[in-house]
């Protein structure tokens, strides 16, 4: 009976699919140095900046793609994709009115906001956005409110023009081009992202948001997030992602680095709703990224939460390196996949200060034909005395055609260290939808019930805003997933 | 209220049950006993409209409509409710949240707005105290680490805020100590009135003492093959299961 449901409805539909015909920039296809040049020079970048990326270029020719994700893909060409593409006009915009009237409507279709809201008594909760559609930042709101404080919020491009002191210090101190495969590739030809830096004893006065949106049809978006929280500081950041339906597979491989210096917090929410491919597994988004934040001083904290429901293959592992000591790493994820959807996702935790503690929970949801992996690793290193970690990863089954597989590595070299692990496996049972059926909730409701539910310890730690848009997208990513 | 006819019903090709008739009229209580394997369960689960079960022949008329044509939310909206003999587990789901989704459900299917909030949390708050329900149960996720007499419990609290026209206890005395059994009868017989019925499904006569039955059906393979007053059930405790078997001669 569950089958014959689940095959006869595998319709969760896509709603940000849409194309918007604007105007673009773009350069040729192809990977080499030229284009490397392009991108710098597009960018009206310094020197340094052009050597940082040909070095990492140069690095990148020697890797090979990794393969120890549980994920099977075509590999990407390379030469095939487009690496820069800018809506037209590419200059900074000054107001609304600048803004091309096709761009406006997207981000309205899209549910986003760029106009800045008038405060409302101060009740009016906002949100400081900045919007990347393909290549480059196209607006940032509410810039000269956070600037009164001293925070700097504006796109990387910008941050490389106006405030390179602070770029060459922290750029590559946390995830080095070295790194991985998509690193060195993100670090030769990213080419916008967010930058962010709360000055010391700022607590952020709203929530801080990067909206990302691929629409050119054969580009790749190759972003690179640089948030920097001084001392006693405190910042909440939110991203955002939707990309066109198309028939290929376009490529987002994006870097993002944090450093928390003394007593500072910052939280960093995702949700990812890159398009997942078809019903048959056509198309999608492959998104391949690096995430990682540095606890760097005593008694910081970095706190990831992620709610990932879109892409075709995801490849990604927030993570948090705790060197200062008392510092806290926190990781709440929850992964849904359904059709031939993809993921291998997780964490790292890296333990080298002392009473350094870490939690991580995470909650997978396969359906479909899906295959879902959590892969993470909590490494306490000699010295860190007193580190703690509780690990929670729990899968949920939906149908018997999908997968759920837990890869968790602990290595401890700490005798003091106290490392908890619990795992759980369930399947949404018949039994639990004819609970609710038979109290009047009909299937649909009744899974994003049992789901929201599930995830609930996840989306309570997502901003208010966030959590409901959150929730609503579980129900749809999962919409007539199960009988 | 309800009217069955006929009623065969087969699980995995096995006919469980083999041509039920039962009337039941607004008001009224009725018990059905029978040993184990008579059936009990699976006529609970068929009037639900648990879709593992197949229904060859007969017809289920409830409130002038055809039962059988409806899916199982359909007719829990219509006024049929089961209290589980096996209240089911939802984490992180909160009995609140539930209640108001499956309430809100039910009101949308009669064309009714959602309730208001505080409408609602006056329904809880009185509803709680009729099943003597800590108020920390309501709040705790569905049923997740209760006690077996809390989960008992929890399906009648569940039974008095969504008031169907139908309530079916499916062995809902069993696994109760008797203060329990007594919260939980004592609830039923408060939600009882003259527009509502209950079909109370039992093993033992013990909760008959609590709540006490119009009239009393005696389940044997698959059939009623003996109804009378509750003075049945009295009869069937006595003397045990035995006597139905010489009595009608199998």
């Amino acid at each position: 009976m569950a089958n014959e449901i689940l095959e006869e409805q595998i319709s969760g539909e896509y709603k940000y699919g849409f194309v918007t015909d604007i105007d673009a920039d773009n350069a040729p296809k192809g990977l080499n140095e030229e284009i490397i040049r392009f991108i710098s020079s597009k960018k009206n970048e310094p020197e340094w900046m052009l050597d940082y990326r040909l070095k990492a270029f140069r690095y990148w020719l020697t890797l090979d793609e990794p393969h120890w994700a549980h994920v099977s893909y075509q590999k990407p060409d390379f030469q095939e994709i487009i690496y820069y593409s800018a809506p037209k006009p590419k200059v900074q915009l000054n107001s609304l009115d600048e803004v091309d009237p096709e761009l406006l409507k997207t981000f309205e279709k899209l549910g986003i906001s760029i106009e800045e809201q008038k405060r409302l008594s101060g009740v009016e909760s906002r949100i400081a956005v900045d919007i990347v559609m393909d290549s480059v930042s196209v607006k940032t709101t509410f810039k000269e409110t956070l600037s009164e404080k001293g925070i700097i919020f504006c796109s990387f491009g910008e941050a490389v023009q106006e405030h390179p002191e602070l770029v060459k210090k922290y750029m590559s101190s946390v995830v080095p081009y070295t790194d991985n495969f998509y690193a060195a590739l993100n670090s030769a030809v990213f080419t916008d992202g967010s930058f962010c830096y709360i000055p010391k004893g700022v607590r952020c006065p709203m929530e801080l948001s990067t909206y990302f949106r691929i629409n050119a049809s054969g580009t790749g978006q190759f972003e690179r997030t640089l948030i920097i929280a001084d001392e006693d500081s405190y910042v909440s950041y939110l991203e955002g992602c939707t990309a066109p339906m198309r028939d290929e597979n376009q490529l987002h491989a994006a870097v993002v680095e944090i450093v928390a210096h003394k007593n500072a917090e910052v939280k960093y929410s995702t949700v990812q709703n890159w398009y997942p491919g078809d019903k048959d597994g056509k198309g999608g988004i492959f998104n391949f990224v690096t995430k990682r934040g540095i606890c760097l001083e005593d008694n910081s904290k970095i706190s990831w939460t992620q709610v990932e429901t879109g892409s075709a293959v995801t490849w990604k592992y927030p993570s948090v390196i705790l060197k200062g000591d008392n510092s806290i790493g926190e990781f709440y994820s929850v992964a849904v996949t359904n059709n031939y959807q993809q993921a291998d996702t997780g964490t790292k935790m890296m333990h080298l200060g002392k009473n350094t503690r870490s939690t991580i929970i995470s909650k997978g949801i396969s359906a479909g034909f899906s295959n879902n992996s959590y892969r993470g690793l909590v490494r306490i290193a000699k010295g860190a005395s007193n580190a703690r970690n509780f690990s929670q990863c729990d899968s949920l089954l939906m149908g018997d055609k999908c997968g759920a597989h837990t890869f968790p590595y602990i290595e401890i070299k700490d005798k003091s260290a106290v490392v908890e692990h619990e795992a759980t496996t369930s399947k949404i049972g018949e039994d639990q939808l004819f609970y609710c059926k038979q109290r009047g909730i009909d299937n649909e409701k009744a899974i994003g019930l049992i789901v929201n539910g599930y995830c609930k310890e996840v989306l309570n730690k997502l901003p208010m805003e966030f959590a409901v848009e959150a929730q609503k997208l579980l129900a749809v990513s999962l919409e007539g997933s199960v009988g | 209220m309800l009217s069955i006819k006929n009623l065969h019903a087969s699980i995995g090709g096995k006919e469980i049950l083999k041509g039920i008739n039962l009337e039941v009229k607004a008001g009224e209580v009725h018990a059905i006993m029978g040993p184990n394997g008579s059936g009990k369960s699976t006529l609970s689960a068929v009037l639900a409209g648990r879709e593992d079960y197949e229904v060859t022949e007969g017809e289920i008329i409830f409130n002038g409509k055809n039962l059988l044509e409806l899916s199982p939310e359909d007719r829990a909206r219509e006024g049929v409710f089961l209290a589980f003999q096996y209240p089911i587990e939802i984490p992180g789901v909160s009995n609140v949240n539930f209640l108001k989704t499956a309430l809100n459900e039910i009101r949308a299917y009669k064309g009714l707005e959602p309730m208001e909030a505080k409408d609602f949390l006056a329904r809880l708050k009185e509803k709680q105290k009729l099943v003597e329900l800590d108020g920390k149960l309501a709040n705790r996720s569905v049923n997740e680490g209760f006690s077996g007499g809390e989960k008992k419990r929890n399906e009648i609290f569940q039974m008095a805020m969504l008031e169907p026209k139908l309530a079916i206890l499916d062995e809902t005395d069993s696994g109760l100590d008797i203060d329990a059994l007594r919260i939980v009868a004592g609830g039923v017989n408060k939600l009882k009135s003259n527009d509502n019925a209950t079909i109370v499904i039992t093993h033992y006569q013990r909760l008959l003492d609590y709540i006490v039955p119009d009239v009393v059906h005696i389940l044997y393979k698959g059939k009623i093959v003996k109804s009378g007053p509750k003075e049945l059930a009295l009869e069937l405790e006595e003397r045990g299961y035995d006597f139905i078997k010489e009595e009608i001669g199998a």
